[in-house]
């Protein structure tokens, strides 16, 4: 669906920023909205993700992991071979286009597992914008190697020691440098969440993902898939996968979200499963917070879902019962990581290995000729530490 | 017991709006410095209800809001605390918060409670006018003034609008930037108050990096009033008796009262 004029999916979305924001954010829309058809730039943007980003991506079908669970075929969507391993890739070649177009020569962004801040340091060092991004002091501890790659590419990584020193105080953060240099700075936020209209913008760069999904699955098997099943930290992966599919009723559409140590520990970013309705960077949507409606801390093995916030269409699509939202836990996505290795010989991201666990129990009670798609967001070279140091920890 | 508008009734007068994050350095703190203001010249005090993710605040209120919140500072905290200085003092005060503790709060009562226990307005910097219709409708059935802002990035349609919706005054936040003490202020300041009042008879009062006499004399020149809050949270951290505090307010008073009389 398309967000209402103020950019709120049923009662969520909106732009609760600083009034600062306001004309900067109508400046973005009022770009995006002449950029929407305008043939040239969609031309630039196809072109660069063909050459640059390696897209379409391939629709893999993973018979060593179908055998595996011995029911449902399973096929895998490889954002994880897209430039900079992950498709995070999309949105930040768009937004970068964008802002050359709206001539803002700095680029702001936050990142969480790393994966955004080394796509938009790429397509900076690509379009020849300053880059600077604000990442929380745990997530550049435990994603050092996605420090060292923006570092490369030229970007400047500034650590955010407050908080919970993870991706929401990187957010905080990016959007302060924001508020103060509005004017020439571009935030390339990095998933569906924010003001209005970063959630629509995102999926619509995001999309890609669906629509080619869409045309390699008929080609190669002359249907729609059964099941579509993508993790979901903020959302863009997944909502990028979802969106061509949301009119098809007969396509389920699966959300997973990071359980952390456990739901009942308190300790997970669950925001769909655990959480409810509040505001937060700059949206209307489900949050975990306390009863006073302090945002409280989060927990999971994977960086890029450790937020206590996410998209606002995804809480429309929650309530609207669209699209089922589940957990998986830390433990359980360790397992799905481990077993992606060893049937198919692709090691994904841990983000990505939450939705692989959820499809492992949830093939094998399918039969042979159903059909579930797995969204492969990202690569896992970025988390041998981690699960080096969680298989360790488990023995 | 003085409303908002009662303060900028007097000709020429120029309002001194104190800003302190409730419960930091500690609850007692926040109890013994409002009368001192008050004492020492504030005509409004701005009381921050502390949120865990401020994010149009600089480094100072962030570290107080976190501070705050260690404290065991809650909204329903700071509703019994304002009850307890209403007692004492007789200006206005004004909460000041983010949207979702008020959100989770429950809209209605949270403007309910604070009218019934005396506190005149809200400033929530989060919400701009466009999101705002809702706690508009409430606070003012209520008669909490609801303070709007702007900024040096409004445009002209923007600045019609909020003067046309604020209450009580126009917080005009005089940088494109955070909460925080700063050397030097937005150099075309005057032209920004011009081009507000252009559109307004409403009280203009601004706010953000002002932390010295000079510049809240400088402002005062053009605004109907200054706002300081992050050099007051500096120096309340620094002592336990006030007294720098209270000298420093002195001092803006002084400066403001001679812009009055300039």
């Amino acid at each position: 669906m398309q967000p209402d004029k103020k950019g709120y999916f049923g009662e969520y979305g909106g732009r609760f920023v600083p009034e600062t924001l306001i004309p900067v954010l109508d400046e973005l829309e009022a770009t995006y909205r002449e950029v929407k058809n305008d043939a040239v730039f969609w031309g630039e943007f196809e072109s660069l993700s063909r050459d640059y980003s390696g897209r379409p991506t391939p629709l893999y079908a993973a018979e060593g992991m179908t055998r595996h669970c011995g029911g449902a075929r399973i096929l895998l969507k490889r954002e994880d071979l897209a430039h900079t391993g992950a498709h995070k890739i999309n949105n930040a070649l768009g937004q970068g286009l964008l802002a050359r177009k709206m001539g803002k020569r700095r680029i702001i962004a936050e990142t969480g597992a790393g994966q955004h801040g080394v796509a938009t340091a790429a397509v900076c060092a690509k379009l020849g914008l300053t880059c600077i991004v604000y990442m929380g002091e745990e997530d550049v501890r435990r994603q050092a190697l996605n420090v060292f790659r923006m570092k490369l590419m030229g970007a400047e990584v500034r650590t955010v020691c407050g908080g919970s020193r993870t991706l929401k105080d990187a957010i905080n953060e990016a959007i302060r440098d924001w508020v103060t240099n509005a004017q020439d700075s571009h935030y390339l936020l990095g998933s569906v969440v924010g003001p209005s209209p970063y959630p629509r913008m995102v999926r619509d760069f995001q999309s890609v993902i669906g629509k080619e999904t869409r045309k390699q699955i008929k080609d190669k098997t002359g249907r729609l898939p059964d099941y579509i099943v993508a993790c979901v930290g903020g959302g863009s992966n997944a909502i990028g996968i979802f969106y061509p599919f949301l009119k098809n009723e007969e396509v389920k559409l699966i959300g997973v979200e990071a359980a952390g140590k456990g739901l009942k520990s308190g300790m997970h970013a669950a925001t769909l499963v655990a959480g409810s309705a509040g505001i937060l960077h700059g949206t209307k949507s489900y949050l975990l917070q306390d009863k006073e409606g302090q945002i409280k801390q989060t927990h999971s093995i994977s960086a890029g879902l450790d937020y206590p916030g996410v998209g606002p269409e995804h809480s429309f699509l929650k309530d609207s019962g669209r699209v089922k939202y589940v957990a998986v836990d830390d433990g359980q996505a360790l397992e799905g990581f481990k077993l992606l290795c060893r049937t198919e010989g692709i090691m994904p991201a841990m983000e990505t290995a939450h939705a692989i666990y959820y499809v492992i129990e949830l093939a094998g009670s399918l039969n042979k000729n159903e059909i579930v798609d797995i969204n492969l967001s990202g690569g896992g070279d970025k988390d041998i530490d981690i699960v080096a140091e969680a298989m360790e920890a488990g023995k | 017991m003085t409303r908002i508008d009662d303060i900028f009734q007097k000709p020429k007068a120029k309002a001194l709006i104190a800003y302190i994050t409730v419960g930091y350095p500690s609850i007692e703190a926040t109890k013994e410095v409002v009368p001192l203001l008050v004492e020492s010249g504030c005509d409004i005090v701005e009381l921050g209800i502390p949120f865990s993710d401020p994010l149009a605040d600089g480094a100072t209120i962030q570290k107080a809001s976190f501070c705050a919140l260690q404290n065991g500072i809650t909204p329903k905290r700071c509703l019994e605390l304002a009850q307890q200085l209403r007692q004492e003092v007789n200006i206005p005060l004004v909460f000041m918060t983010y949207y979702n503790p008020v959100f989770k709060y429950g809209i209605e009562k949270f403007c309910y409670d604070s009218a019934v226990i005396g506190v005149n307005g809200i400033i929530v910097p989060d919400l701009p006018p466009d999101e705002g219709s809702e706690l508009e409708a409430i606070s003012h059935k209520q008669g909490l003034d609801l303070i709007y802002l702007l900024a040096p990035t409004s445009t002209e349609e923007r600045i019609e609008m909020v003067a046309r919706k604020s209450r009580g005054f126009i917080y005009l936040v005089s940088v494109t930037g955070v909460t925080g003490v700063r050397e030097s202020l937005t150099t075309n300041l005057d032209e920004l108050v011009a081009r507000v009042k252009r559109k307004t008879s409403k009280p203009i009062c601004v706010g953000f990096g002002i932390s010295t006499r000079q510049q809240a004399g400088q402002i005062a020149r053009v605004a109907d009033g200054v706002i300081v809050g992050s050099q007051i949270i500096q120096l309340m951290q620094a002592e336990d008796d006030f007294t720098s505090v209270c000298s420093f307010v002195k001092e803006l008073r002084q400066a403001l009262d001679r812009a009055q009389s300039s």
